[in-house]
């Protein structure tokens, strides 16, 4: 029952993978603003505190198969994620 | 139960310490210094007549009526406009006095209709009262003279008539607009016999500057200000104090009734948030409660394509319950979840949450404060260490510097917002931080010292900015810091804020903020004094909203404004109970108290009162319960009061959700925009029909108390019990305060919490425990609750949203005074009457650009999508933003708004969206076939008859 008009381009992450690459990076953005010694502490303790189990699940995939997308700071906190 | 009777003295209290010693009618009194004679008199129950002086008012001198004798002074000097003096000796009662009060009585009477028999006011009228008080036996004026009997009703108001046939001249009316509610719509026009009250330049009432507060209606000592629905009903018999369900600000009104009928909502002078003021949406907007689209009972279907039919609650509950069960059975424990109300009392939230976590077994919940607020939650829990404001309302008295930023008090708080202006008047000095000329830059006797009108997005850059002055220029309040700071953190934040890029001319190219203009708001918030902070959703509403709190937070530290009164970081919360939603655990990540889940002990204390497992993994929010549906993992979904359908961002992506689901059960009032979807429909029950507490911005806890039997049959928590039961987790409560009292074992912030105290201290503010018994008006006094306050660092960061040749305009949303929110409730009142569609603010330049009028019907468009509005040219906006609100559901503004979000709560950026603006033909097909669809998806089957009868 779609009574929308398609959206426009696909500036919108239309797979989860890619909005949850693209809540990653912004994560990853802030933090690396922060002093960089507690940068990716910060943002694993932040992920594993509000992410749920499925989303971290389906993140730390995304890092295994490549990490398309991920920034370098994203890349190393999901690494650090202990579950 | 009877009315309740509050004393009026006349004039306001003195707020002096020191105390003066007079005698009236030979008793002795002390009152403070400053104290009116009328007023002294009051305290030792002497009631000198009065007409035009009430205590909400400064004293006037008008009515002449409440003239006494003192000794060794001449004449009889008015009670209300002379203060009290050492050894000042009172006579209220002479022959004199009696002749003097009996003469203007006769003249007020003279020209005043003698119809008391079947005047409205007959039984509460202070004319009728004063007239008995004086003695008055005969108006020897007689009945020939001119008079203003023949004048004409204006009942343009939908609430209230002004019957200036009626009217003594009081000015009481006028007093209440400028003093109480700051608009200053009423005037006197003509002078002598001549004087009338004026609604602007003599307009009616509902064209002119008028809000319609009430604020007149209620200071209006006879029948010329009257409540339309106490001319058709009558005199309320007896009154019972209850908290507001619609904004933050939680005004205490009577309700004052006729049996199981509201007569009228008038607002409590005790209550601690209003102070006996109200606006037109508390005051008078409560009509939904009986509206004729208020569904009364529960409904099911199959699909969301059949029409809805009516069955009875044990089958309504038990479908939804099988379903539910089903659904986990099938695709798993983490497969279903919750939303929570913001507009239920605390103790429905609580059942809500309990019945995900005990019930369902998982921490998916969540509440509209997702789509608001989450950035304060975030922001103040990581610098302070508690997730709500630091002040009650009544600290702006004391303020000397107030910041509003990204908030529009007078329309989305306008009661608060009175009290603001109210000290703004006084003399505190005032910045907006806005990106549109909101009303309070400019409002009679009011101007902000600086508007910074930054462009959408930019907050942090501003704010950054502000901390650069502040720490370059030396204003930094070093003793407070290092006192009750981490001095090590703010060492490192100082360096950040200091560095060349984060100056104001460096920052200006980005905000559009003229650099000297920020040194200059920047150092008058850092040296003006007692400098507070308020903020609204213009704030958490980005993509860097929690960063944007984090920010004012770092900036309030700085100066050493957290702690005191008159100081603070305010936020503005939207909804009735949406900072107790967020209290009560409605988070997934938080058990109540604001206790992540993950916290072992914490988790125990519930396992144990609740004999089962909590889930130590945080559970979904909003936005993740929609991609995990899109994705096939979510798919059963409770949602009490809340429509998200409407107000969540991307509304393309909330149908796809939903649409995914195979159950999803809605409990509210109306066939709102989200049960288009539904499978289940739980009939809701309003604020008059239920017992519990909301929690309102300033953490005051308050009293919702039941004045009527639920239409529905049932009160929401009752029906999230009986919901929970069928899913077999059981809960027994008998009354609301027993849930409170399971509230407060859990919750140290609320230990001290329960309905006894509540009615002994009338609310109280948390915390409230064995530290502070009797609540805690200003937090963190002594230390913050985290030990030291936490500078952090905000680095501006531009939005992903950009504008660019085909969507060249930024648009941004907001409130407006008489609609709320969707405006489920409003626009099913007489308040439709004032804002029947959402318009499109435009810059005339931009307007003239496209070649649109005033009126015309334009084409809004996003990446997102495009829906059709008129537009409104106007100069509050600056060229290259336009504005509009989202209050009716045929506009779906919330199709052309992005999914990003803050980077740490997922609050969607309303404010800010890359739009083009363009002619248009009128509604667009698309919403045409939304209309069509709303009304195919509201029908409900016909009963079939019964053969046999």
């Amino acid at each position: 029952m779609s009574m929308l008009d398609a959206p426009d381009a696909a500036h919108i992450a239309t797979t989860s993978d890619e909005r949850l690459v693209h809540m990653a990076n912004q994560i990853a953005q802030f933090f690396a603003s922060q002093p960089s010694e507690t940068a990716v502490a910060g943002m694993s303790k932040h992920i594993a505190d509000f992410w749920d189990p499925r989303m971290r699940a389906k993140i730390r995939a995304h890092l295994s198969a490549g990490g398309e997308g991920l920034d370098p700071l994203a890349r190393d906190a999901i690494a650090a994620l202990k579950r | 139960m009877a009315l309740i009777e509050i004393p009026d003295f006349g004039t306001p209290a003195s707020q002096a310490e020191t105390l003066v010693s007079l005698t009236i009618d030979g008793r002795k009194i002390q009152a403070p210094a400053g104290t009116s004679i009328l007023r002294a008199a009051k305290m030792l129950d002497v009631s000198i007549p009065k007409l035009c002086a009430t205590d909400s008012l400064e004293a006037f001198g008008s009515c002449r009526l409440c003239l006494v004798e003192i000794e060794g002074r001449a004449g009889a000097p008015a009670s209300c406009t002379t203060p009290i003096a050492e050894g000042m000796v009172v006579r209220t009662q002479t022959p004199t006095l009696k002749r003097l009060r009996n003469g203007v009585m006769e003249l007020y009477i003279s020209d005043h209709p003698l119809d008391c028999l079947t005047c409205a006011a007959n039984g509460d009228c202070e004319l009728q009262d004063q007239a008995g008080a004086v003695g008055l036996r005969e108006v020897r004026y007689g009945n020939g003279g001119e008079t203003h009997l023949g004048e004409a009703k204006d009942e343009s108001n939908p609430y209230f008539t002004y019957d200036p046939s009626k009217c003594i001249v009081c000015s009481r009316c006028v007093r209440a607009c400028d003093e109480v509610q700051g608009t200053m719509a009423l005037t006197i026009s003509g002078r002598g016999f001549g004087s009338r009250v004026s609604p602007s330049q003599s307009e009616p009432f509902f064209s002119s500057e008028c809000v319609s507060c009430g604020a007149c209606v209620q200071a209006c000592p006879t029948a010329t200000l009257t409540e339309k629905s106490v001319i058709e009903i009558g005199q309320p018999e007896r009154s019972v104090v209850t908290t507001c369900a619609y904004c933050g600000v939680g005004c205490s009104f009577e309700a004052q009734m006729r049996g199981e009928e509201l007569v009228r909502m008038v607002p409590y002078k005790d209550g601690k948030a209003n102070h006996g003021h109200s606006c037109v949406k508390g005051r008078f907007a409560w009509g939904y409660a009986t509206h004729r689209e208020r569904i009364l009972k529960p409904m099911i279907r199959a699909r969301i394509s059949d029409p809805w039919r009516e069955v009875s609650w044990d089958e309504a509950i038990g479908y939804a319950a099988s379903a539910f069960k089903r659904i986990q059975a099938q695709y798993g424990r983490l497969s279903v979840g919750g939303i929570t109300s913001s507009r239920c009392t605390n103790e429905e939230t609580f059942l809500v949450q309990k019945l995900i976590r005990a019930g369902f077994g998982n921490n998916n919940v969540d509440t509209c404060a997702r789509v608001c607020h989450s950035p304060t939650g975030y922001g103040l829990k990581t610098t302070f260490g508690t997730s709500a404001g630091t002040q009650d309302f009544d600290s702006v008295d004391h303020a000397d510097v107030i910041l509003v930023i990204g908030a529009n008090p007078t329309d989305g708080h306008p009661v608060f917002a009175s009290r603001m202006k109210r000290r703004l008047r006084a003399g505190a000095r005032l910045i907006v931080i806005d990106p549109r000329r909101i009303d309070l830059v400019r409002t009679p006797h009011i101007q902000a010292d600086h508007h910074l009108a930054l462009r959408p997005g930019t907050n942090v850059a501003v704010l950054t900015a502000f901390a650069h002055v502040i720490v370059t220029e030396g204003l930094v309040d070093r003793a407070y810091v290092a006192e009750r700071c981490e001095v090590d953190a703010f060492e490192d934040w100082a360096a950040f804020v200091g560095r060349p890029e984060h100056a104001p001319e460096a920052m200006q190219a980005a905000t559009g903020v003229p650099a000297a203009e920020l040194r200059a708001a920047a150092r008058l918030y850092a040296t003006g004094g007692a400098a507070a902070i308020y903020y609204g959703l213009g704030v958490t509403e980005h993509s860097q909203g929690s960063t944007t709190v984090i920010a004012i937070a770092n900036l309030a530290m700085a100066t050493g404004n957290v702690g005191k009164p008159g100081a603070g970081v305010n936020p503005l919360r939207g909804q009735n109970n949406v900072q107790g939603a967020c209290d009560m655990g409605s988070f997934p990540h938080e058990l109540c108290g604001y206790r992540h889940v993950s916290d072992a002990p914490t988790r125990r204390l519930f396992e144990s009162a609740w004999g089962v497992p909590i889930d130590d993994e945080p559970g979904l929010r909003i936005p993740n319960m929609l991609d995990a549906a899109v994705d096939g993992q979510f798919k059963g979904i409770y949602i009490q009061g809340e429509d998200i359908l409407q107000s969540d961002p991307n509304t393309r992506h909330v149908a796809a959700g939903l649409e995914a689901m195979e159950c999803v059960v809605v409990q509210d009032l109306f066939l709102n925009e989200t049960a288009l979807y539904a499978h289940v429909f739980l009939p809701g029950s309003t604020f008059l029909e239920k017992d519990g507490t909301f929690t309102n911005a300033e953490r005051r806890i308050q009293r919702v108390r039941k004045v009527m039997t639920p239409k529905n049959g049932y009160a929401d928590w009752e029906i999230t019990q009986l919901l929970s039961n069928a899913l077999g987790y059981p809960m027994a409560y008998a009354h609301p305060s027993q849930i409170m009292d399971e509230i407060a074992a859990l919750t140290p912030t609320f230990a001290g919490v329960s309905y006894a105290k509540l009615e002994a201290e009338g609310s109280l503010q948390w915390p409230v425990n064995d530290q502070a018994p009797a609540g805690t008006p200003t937090m963190h006094i002594d230390g913050f609750v985290r030990g030291k306050g936490l500078f952090v660092r905000t680095e501006y960061v531009a939005t992903d949203e950009k504008v660019g040749p085909r969507y060249p305009l930024l648009l941004t949303t907001g409130r407006i005074l008489s609609q709320y929110n969707v405006g489920a409730q409003t626009r099913r009142t007489d308040n439709a009457l004032w804002h029947e569609e959402d318009v499109l603010e435009i810059h005339p330049s931009d307007a003239e650009d496209r070649g649109i009028k005033e009126g015309d019907w334009v084409k809004l468009a996003s990446r997102a999508g495009a829906t059709n509005l008129r537009a409104r040219i106007t100069d509050r906006v600056a060229p290259g933003v336009v504005y509009t609100t989202f209050h009716h559901p045929l506009t779906q503004a919330n199709v052309i708004t992005t999914d990003y979000s803050d980077w740490a709560t997922n609050c969607p950026e309303y404010k800010v969206t890359a739009v083009q603006v363009a002619p248009s033909n009128g509604p667009s097909d698309w919403q045409k076939r939304y209309e069509r669809l709303s009304l195919d998806s509201r029908r409900v089957a016909a009963d079939r008859v019964d053969a046999a009868e």
